[in-house]
């Protein structure tokens, strides 16, 4: 099972590693990890997707908050977040398929960053389910290369993950 | 104008702090320039490991933090293995080296080494300094995560550049502000009701008592529950010494090298509490199975430990005296008389092995025997392997203290620990016991305690092997002794008179009881040595 969690750190550096280091020492599996500030600037969100048990994501919750660092740990709560993944994908296009990409790519609320005479360069913000999607929808024009970013991820609603300390 | 090097120095006497351990070089030499000028007392250690192993030792006796300092490159990496092994056993400690240039970091340069990276998985926390200003929010930090919470090694890397650079001046701040870290101490009180319940429904309860205990300084709560209770108490080696060996509800140590009393109660019970214990794998090899049987409470201050290796069905996160003290003030006597009956009748099954030898130094013997003769607030300093279990098993700790390398398990520990523990309790009685493998391992101690003229006494169980390997050998891998014989020992009673050191051989316990006295009476330094057949098991 897929757990996210919503870190928040203090923005300094060797955080990053301090972080990775963990899980590579206590063999915990990272999914993805994305990083950036916050609305405060001396505060970051790691955003980070876990594959493991109950057993696992509470060590992992557990242990995160021994690093003097973080600040908060939260795990997030299946369908009461929203998450999103950034992906940068480049396609093959002649003039003949350029239509057929950008009807795809409208599909998928997707915007094209850009375009060559033989590829086209789709900008996608989505779920990850959205993103294999897409990417499968477009498989078949030949993907040249594909970038793609770490989850991130809000609580649903007012509510926040906020510094108070840590429970 | 102030530098970085002077508020270094400056800063750790602030913090109280009246000895330190180190080895000077190149990268770290403007803090020693400041040094020179302060009452700190430094020690000079022979190698650096031993210069976290003598402050692990002090911090260990003293009750608040050890001072440790390396230079760059070898230096900090030396430091490394003392570092990781006062981790695993949670002794605070503030570990300081000099790094080089900070404009050069990441170039290689000569003596570099990437400190704070390397000792990642070792620390609790670690800063790379990066300006003279943030120096005194730094120690300030460094010294309180150390000593608090779990406490456990802090490392303060220091660019030779920001130990020579100024600034107008120097400010220490009264407290640390870490966002992030708010250890939490007081026990939920409906986890300790439950706790209650739990003791009040249990038939066989059982206390297990971890190193926790003796670091949250709560002998003397923990001693009360014991008693208001009733309940057995058992301990694991870093719990040695909490109860006094003699306690008619002492079962003994747990685990691998553990008494036979204590495993069979620990199997055999529907309630155990563990307090300050980690549940080690050394100290209960199948956790899993104990918990299917037993109503589990785990009282430690460190969240994380709880449920990590054993299923828990009471958690209590805080400091174990705190919770000890409400559990011994609520807790009323409900053992049955039965399981007492049971558990202390294990305590006369399996006696204590053994019988005094005249061809050799029978070890377990000789340690029943050097224990009553020791004061009783004595210090005893174990090192690893065979020797490590003769003194576990068979040294009754008083009103003393007991302290080996339990978690890391590393060889060599006992001289330098005890050096550092001697400084700190320069009153009481401190007795390293080692094998011959770890003798050597740090050897070259004799010079510090020659030098600080510390007046630790040293057994040196000398029976020319890698004892513990040994016995695996024999037991796992069909008598092949590969690389377990100590051919080349050199002549410990020559050794330590060419130090200056006296000393003296013993063939028989008869003799080995009389030179024991006559260490305990000598001043200074004294290293006895005893010859100990090779085939004495460790249990």
């Amino acid at each position: 099972m897929k757990y996210t969690l919503s870190v928040l750190v203090e923005n300094q550096p060797g955080v990053l590693s301090k972080v990775s280091g963990l899980f590579a020492r206590r063999g915990f599996n990272i999914d993805s990890l994305a990083v950036g500030v916050t609305e405060h600037p001396e505060i970051s969100r790691m955003t980070i997707v876990v594959n493991g048990d109950e057993y696992i994501v509470e060590q992992v919750e557990k242990q995160l908050n021994k690093v003097i660092p973080v600040i908060k740990v939260k795990v997030l709560q299946p369908e009461a977040f929203i998450s999103r993944e950034l992906s940068l994908i480049k396609v093959n296009c002649n003039t003949k398929q350029r239509l057929e990409i950008m009807q795809i790519a409208q599909l998928m609320n997707a915007g094209i960053v850009d375009v060559t005479t033989n590829s086209l360069t789709l900008q996608l913000a989505a779920t990850a389910e959205e993103t294999e999607t897409c990417i499968a929808l477009l498989h078949p024009f030949g993907i040249k290369e594909i970038c793609r970013a770490g989850t991130i991820a809000l609580e649903k609603g007012s509510g926040v993950t906020a510094p108070s300390g840590k429970k | 104008m102030v530098s970085g090097a002077e508020i270094m120095v400056k800063c750790l006497e602030l913090e109280g702090v009246q000895i330190a351990f180190g080895y000077p070089g190149a990268a770290i030499c403007p803090f020693y320039d400041f040094l020179y000028q302060s009452n700190i007392r430094h020690v000079l250690v022979r190698e650096e490991q031993n210069a976290a192993h003598a402050a692990s030792g002090y911090a260990r006796s003293a009750g608040r933090p050890g001072v440790c300092i390396a230079t760059s490159g070898p230096g900090a990496t030396n430091l490394i293995t003392g570092i990781a092994t006062a981790y695993m056993d949670s002794v605070p400690l503030v570990a300081i080296t000099g790094q080089v240039n900070s404009e050069l970091l990441g170039r290689d340069v000569f003596q570099e080494a990437d400190i704070t990276g390397a000792c990642e998985p070792f620390t609790k926390h670690s800063y790379l300094v990066k300006r003279a200003e943030e120096l005194p929010r730094i120690f300030k930090e460094a010294f309180h995560i150390a000593s608090t919470g779990r406490p456990g090694p802090v490392l303060i890397d220091v660019p030779v550049d920001v130990q020579q650079a100024e600034i107008p001046e120097f400010h220490y701040p009264e407290k640390a502000a870490i966002i992030g870290y708010k250890p939490r101490t007081q026990g939920h009180a409906l986890q300790i009701r439950k706790a209650l319940e739990a003791i009040e429904k249990a038939q066989r309860p059982i206390i297990c008592c971890g190193g926790g205990v003796v670091l949250a300084g709560a002998r003397e709560e923990l001693i009360a529950f014991a008693k208001n209770s009733g309940i057995p108490v058992c301990a694991t080696m870093m719990g040695i010494g909490v109860i006094p060996m003699d306690n008619p509800h002492y079962l003994g140590m747990i685990g691998m090298h553990g008494r036979t009393s204590a495993n069979r109660a620990m199997k055999e019970a529907d309630l155990v509490i563990l307090c300050g214990a980690r549940v080690g794998d050394r100290a209960v090899s199948a956790p899993q199975q104990i918990a299917e049987k037993a109503v589990v409470v785990h009282i430690d201050i460190d969240p994380a430990e709880i449920g990590k290796n054993m299923p828990v069905d009471v958690p209590i996160v805080g400091d174990i005296r705190i919770v000890m003290r409400a559990l011994a003030d609520q807790v009323k006597n409900t053992v049955p008389q039965e399981w007492l009956d049971q558990t202390l009748g294990y305590k006369k099954t399996y006696p204590s092995r053994g019988e005094p030898r005249t061809d050799s130094v029978e070890p377990r013997v000789f340690i029943r025997d050097l224990s009553p003769m020791m004061q009783d607030n004595a210090i005893l300093v174990a090192d690893v392997g065979q020797n490590q279990i003769w003194a576990a098993r068979n040294f009754n700790v008083k009103e003393g203290r007991f302290l080996t390398s339990g978690g890391l398990g590393t060889m060599g520990y006992s001289i330098p620990a005890a050096i550092g523990a001697k400084l700190a309790k320069p009153h009481r009685q401190v007795v390293a016991v080692c094998g011959d493998g770890s003798f050597q391992m740090s050897m070259c101690e004799l010079g510090t305690l020659c030098q600080e003229g510390v007046a630790v006494k040293i057994i040196i169980m000398e029976n020319n092997r890698l004892g513990m390997v040994k016995e695996f050998q024999d037991r796992l891998y069909g008598k092949r002794y590969m690389a377990t014989v100590l051919k080349g020992d050199p002549d410990f009673v020559k050794l330590a008179e060419a130090y200056g050191i006296p000393a003296a051989r013993a063939e028989t316990n008869e003799e080995a009881k009389q030179l024991a006295a006559r260490m305990l009476e000598t001043d200074g330094p004294f290293i006895l040595v005893c010859a100990v057949d090779p085939d004495v098991p460790s249990i």
